[in-house]
């Protein structure tokens, strides 16, 4: 891979000091009618975390459900389609990186659409220069609401989930089942305190109390005295405005010290992964909000099984989103008959998404995928019957709660 | 008084007392650094990289070896590991002064210092490529399952082991050093090698043993954390530059001087978590600002 | 003409052709900026003899200065970076006055958790963004006339503020004031006999050669318009040592073509071993320092030496 894209910007230098596309096989025919594909291929580039704290949550499975989405789709035109080509980078979770990336294969190597874009200040970093670019980025990795307020962009889509949805679907549900009162144990940086503050309105508009809250300094290692704190507050709910290990050191903690099950945690930003490198025992009983749950239903596990066969882990629903959000574009591209961004954008926003991932889904005007939301709570140890059988499923959180209203985005694409 | 501050005595204990466990870790990790220190003239970045492989190992034992041996069934269980972590990571210590380190003792010391910086990069990469940074859980022992009610708080039977297996280790190193004939050589071998190997002491013996020691105290740490950290190749990479803070507060003059800094800095580490929680990521920085400021020697250090 | 001139000549005309030569630019104004950071890093630990382990503090946090005041002051390009740079000046002042009261190992444990300190303020500060980083930078222009947003107008600019830092670090080394740091770093106490106010240089040293570090961050701000608490990690601060001590300690080139080794290697590497990287870095610091202390550039000139092609 490496070795031929060297070659091809070599000969692409020194024949007309532009980079030539590599020669990859061809497709017979163009599908469509006539599609009009930048230099004949489809590039797709995953850039994510293949080595950090969320490659287990993206990663190389977010690759594998991009190859695998490639794969489908081709078996699904027998063939008769763009050549499709897919790439991938670790980012190593740095906006530096993975704006330099980001750079280099838009300019370089063509890439039509950048995919995955785990951890927002990845996310955040490449979106400007796709936009400059005139590409398109699909996160699926990130968290941060400002990916569709503040800082969106006409030629992004937020696949997966949202810090809003999480803390609403959560904070919502933990309030209605009686755990009126919250003490927060916030990571002391931009993503904590706005996850704080947005769990804070949720608690209070439901009719809940907000007791008290301690800022913690991140990466965190003991978070005994934090929990101390929120032990004497008396609060039902201890909620973690919080990530990755600072999460579940605080969930292990946390029982060492008998507050759980006395108090109950509601985790704000977690993931199967989570709670499988946890273990049930000292997870169980907690609340979760994700955006796919792979045991839902028979479409979700048939999916995730074929993962499965070739990962060797369930997907999240990250990487379930990756899958998901390529097929889409693809068919998107295909009806476009294009891969120039505007067009296809406008396809993807046009077009409902119905798959395993999103009934009904659609895609809002700033970039937000519309879909549902599962509000999970973790089984019990004896409760877990078969591998990777975590989660008994509370509720489904229906689009139009779970996600931002319009009215609330601070997106200027809204406001026309 | 407690109540102007918004603290009942009661969780005030309980916070210092979480405070002097944080500080018993700092003081465990201080005192190898001083021990290498004193003797070798180096200062050991690896020792975060070997904090972290002593706990790695317990974890390993625990969940790995059994099924790397052919028997699932085999788990090298807490009391195993707290033995054979500290005498593996400490014969790789030797193994590194033996072969490295040696080389270097003409040159600057600075030179120790980048070398060991190195070590731990590789260490710390290695861990990573094998075993990811999201971190393995360690089971806490069945023996040490629940809690001791203290009536002011709830502390957990392990953390209370914590704190009197690393309080048992920092004063029998103390008393090993300070007060027995071994120790007078190891005294002797700082002030002045030459004279001392004249007298028949193999020092260069004496240093791969030493720096062996620290290392394994680094690793003793290690598994002391494993059951209430998450076990991760970063886990050290972080916690040695506060350790560092402390041992420039210390002043690295003296044994004892190590381990009641560790103490200390824990317990005001603690208290400004209850008080300004903000602050406790920073607090024994400044505090080691204010120390040179005040006493560019350390607390407990003599100006060479 | 010397072989310093030769070099120089060498360097400008590398520097000026590169970027036609299909090189990407970006990767080459990101090498720039290493570089200069190396350099005046160099300037402290191989002709002054301080080892300073907190050297990110310096470069990331001219980042961060330049880019808020770029993105929410409206400043103009120039202005941006000389406020980082300023900036970073006052934080190498207020680090120095501390750490040199100690010297050796200590200067360099105190320079890391004073640089750690610092790092943990802008992750928390709020106009840093955390873990987000600040984004989206504007390049805007270079005295209102030169668009920045053109990679290759960028590309010349960044090259000319490397010249302009590695001129002003080469002229220091050669001036009265240079001759002083390296009898400091041969042998301090007879520096003192001689009746040198040994800290003042020192302290003079340290300034400006965090100053510089700054220029190279806030360069790297604009480049990749954003500033990032990556570059304040204590990582970077090992990576800069590296840096210097591959390329050769007290060598004028040395950190110049190890940047470009360093950036380059991680950039080939990064998609395909992962976290091998790190391994890799670890290893060049133990055979560096173990076998092959004087650096590319350095047993490059010890080999030239020998064989007769430079005179010694």
């Amino acid at each position: 891979m490496m070795k031929r894209r060297i070659l091809s910007i070599l000969i692409g230098a020194l024949l007309t000091g532009s980079p030539i596309s590599p020669a990859i096989s061809q497709p017979a025919k163009p599908a469509a009618g006539g599609a009009n594909i930048s230099d004949g291929v489809v590039k797709i580039g995953i850039l994510t975390d293949l080595s950090g704290l969320y490659s287990d949550l993206s990663g190389a499975g977010s690759v594998l459900a991009a190859k695998m989405a490639i794969e489908d789709f081709q078996a699904a035109e027998k063939g008769k389609t763009f050549a499709i080509e897919l790439v991938s980078a670790d980012h190593q979770n740095k906006g530096d990186v993975a704006s330099n990336k980001a750079r280099e294969w838009f300019e370089r190597d063509h890439v039509d659409m950048i995919g995955d874009l785990v951890t927002t200040s990845t996310a955040l970093a490449v979106m400007p220069i796709a936009k400059e670019k005139n590409r398109i980025t699909i996160v699926s990795g990130a968290a941060a609401t400002l990916i569709t307020g503040k800082n969106c962009t006409d030629t992004n889509v937020h696949y997966v989930y949202d810090t809003y949805a999480l803390a609403n679907g959560t904070g919502k549900a933990v309030v209605k089942q009686g755990g009126d009162t919250w003490f927060f144990l916030t990571a002391d940086y931009a993503f904590g305190q706005a996850l704080e503050k947005d769990t804070t309105a949720v608690v209070i508009a439901n009719g809940g109390k907000v007791l008290g809250s301690v800022r913690h300094p991140f990466p965190g290692t003991d978070f005994s005295s934090f929990l101390l704190k929120a032990q004497s507050s008396g609060a039902k709910v201890i909620g973690l405005a919080n990530a990755g290990t600072d999460t579940t050191n605080a969930i292990k903690q946390a029982a060492e010290f008998g507050i759980t099950p006395k108090q109950s945690l509601a985790g704000l930003l977690m993931f199967i992964t989570d709670v499988h490198s946890l273990g049930l025992k000292v997870t169980q009983g907690m609340y979760l909000t994700e955006g796919f749950y792979w045991d839902f239903n028979n479409e979700t596990r048939a999916w995730s099984k074929r993962f499965f066969e070739k990962h060797r882990r369930m997907p999240t629903m990250v990487q379930a989103g990756v899958y998901s959000s390529t097929m889409h574009y693809l068919k998107a591209v295909k009806a476009a008959g294009t891969d120039e961004a505007k067009a296809v954008m406008r396809k993807m926003k046009d077009t409902p998404i119905n798959d395993f991932f999103a009934k009904n889904g659609r895609i809002r005007e700033d970039g937000r995928h519309v879909h549902d939301f599962y509000l999970l709570q973790v089984k019990k140890p004896e409760e877990s019957k078969y591998p990777w059988d975590y989660y008994h499923v509370r509720q489904v959180i229906p689009a139009s709660d779970a996600v931002m209203p319009v009215a609330q985005s601070e997106c200027p694409l809204l406001k026309k | 008084m407690f109540e102007l501050l918004g603290i009942t005595p009661q969780a005030l204990y309980g916070q210092l007392l979480i405070g002097l466990i944080n500080g018993s870790f700092y003081a465990v990790l201080s005192l190898g650094l001083a021990v290498i220190f004193g003797l070798l003239n180096i200062i050991n970045f690896a020792h975060g990289a070997q904090y972290m492989m002593g706990a790695f190992i317990a974890w390993l034992g625990l969940t790995q070896v059994g099924p790397w041996i052919g028997d699932p069934e085999f788990h090298l269980n807490y009391w195993a590991a707290l033995v054979i972590a500290p005498l593996l990571v400490g014969a790789f210590g030797m193994i590194i002064e033996r072969t490295m380190l040696a080389r270097l003792y003409r040159l600057d010391h600075l030179y120790g210092l980048l070398l060991t910086f190195g070590i731990a990069l590789i260490i710390e990469g290695l861990f990573r490529y094998a075993y990811g940074v999201s971190g393995q859980q360690y089971e806490l022992p069945e023996v040490f399952q629940g809690a001791f009610d203290l009536g002011f708080m709830h502390l957990p039977k392990y953390r209370a082991w914590v704190i009197c297996a690393s309080l048992t280790v920092c004063f029998a190193t103390w008393y090993v050093i300070e007060r027995t004939k071994l120790g007078s050589y190891l005294r002797a071998g700082t002030e002045n090698p030459r004279l001392t190997q004249a007298f028949g002491v193999n020092v260069p013996l004496m240093i791969t043993l030493t720096y062996g020691f620290g290392v394994a105290l680094a690793a003793f740490a290690g598994v002391l954390a494993a059951p209430i950290f998450t076990v991760s190749p970063l886990m050290g990479a972080d916690l040695i530059i506060v350790v560092f803070a402390v041992v420039v507060i210390g002043g690295m003059g003296s044994i004892l001087g190590s381990i009641i800094t560790g103490l200390g800095l824990g317990l005001i580490q603690g208290l400004t978590k209850v008080f300004y929680p903000e602050a406790s990521a920073v607090v024994i920085f400044v505090i080691m600002v204010i120390v040179l400021l005040v006493r560019p020697a350390g607390l407990f250090g003599r100006e060479k | 003409m010397s072989k310093t001139a030769i070099g120089f000549a060498v360097l400008v005309i590398a520097g000026v052709i590169a970027p036609m030569l299909g090189i990407y630019p970006t990767f080459l104004m990101k090498c720039w900026c290493l570089a200069l950071f190396a350099c005046a890093f160099n300037l402290l630990l191989g002709y002054t003899g301080l080892l300073s382990f907190g050297h990110a503090a310096f470069f990331g946090a001219a980042g961060y200065i330049t880019g808020h005041a770029i993105k929410m002051w409206g400043c103009s390009f120039e202005i941006g970076i000389l406020a980082g740079t300023a900036f970073a000046a006052v934080l190498g002042w207020a680090f120095g006055v501390v750490a040199i009261r100690r010297a050796g190992i200590y200067f360099a444990m105190i320079t890391l958790a004073l640089a750690q300190m610092i790092y943990f303020v802008w992750l928390q500060m709020p106009f840093t963004g955390g873990e987000d980083g600040l984004q989206g930078v504007p390049r805007g222009t270079l005295f209102g006339v030169i668009d920045l947003s053109d990679n290759m107008n960028l590309y010349y600019v960044v090259f000319a503020i490397f010249l302009c830092g590695f001129f002003l670090i080469y002229r220091t080394i050669n001036s009265p004031f240079g001759q002083v740091l390296k009898a400091i770093r041969e042998n301090e106490p007879r520096a003192i006999s001689l009746g040198y106010d040994v800290d003042k240089y020192k302290l003079v040293a340290f300034v400006l050669s965090a100053a510089l570090s700054g220029l190279a961050g806030a360069t790297k701000t604009v480049v990749f318009q954003l500033a990032s608490l990556t570059d304040a990690h204590w990582h970077t601060s090992g990576e800069v040592v590296l840096m210097t001590l591959l390329g050769g300690l007290g060598t004028v080139f040395g950190p110049v073509v190890s940047a470009f080794v360093i950036v380059g290697l991680q950039n080939q590497l990064a998609d395909k071993v992962g976290s091998w990287v790190q391994v890799i870095m670890g290893l060049i610091f133990v055979v560096c320092v173990l076998a092959f202390r004087r650096g590319i550039v350095g047993e490059l000139l010890a080999f030239a030496r020998k064989t007769g092609i430079v005179k010694a």
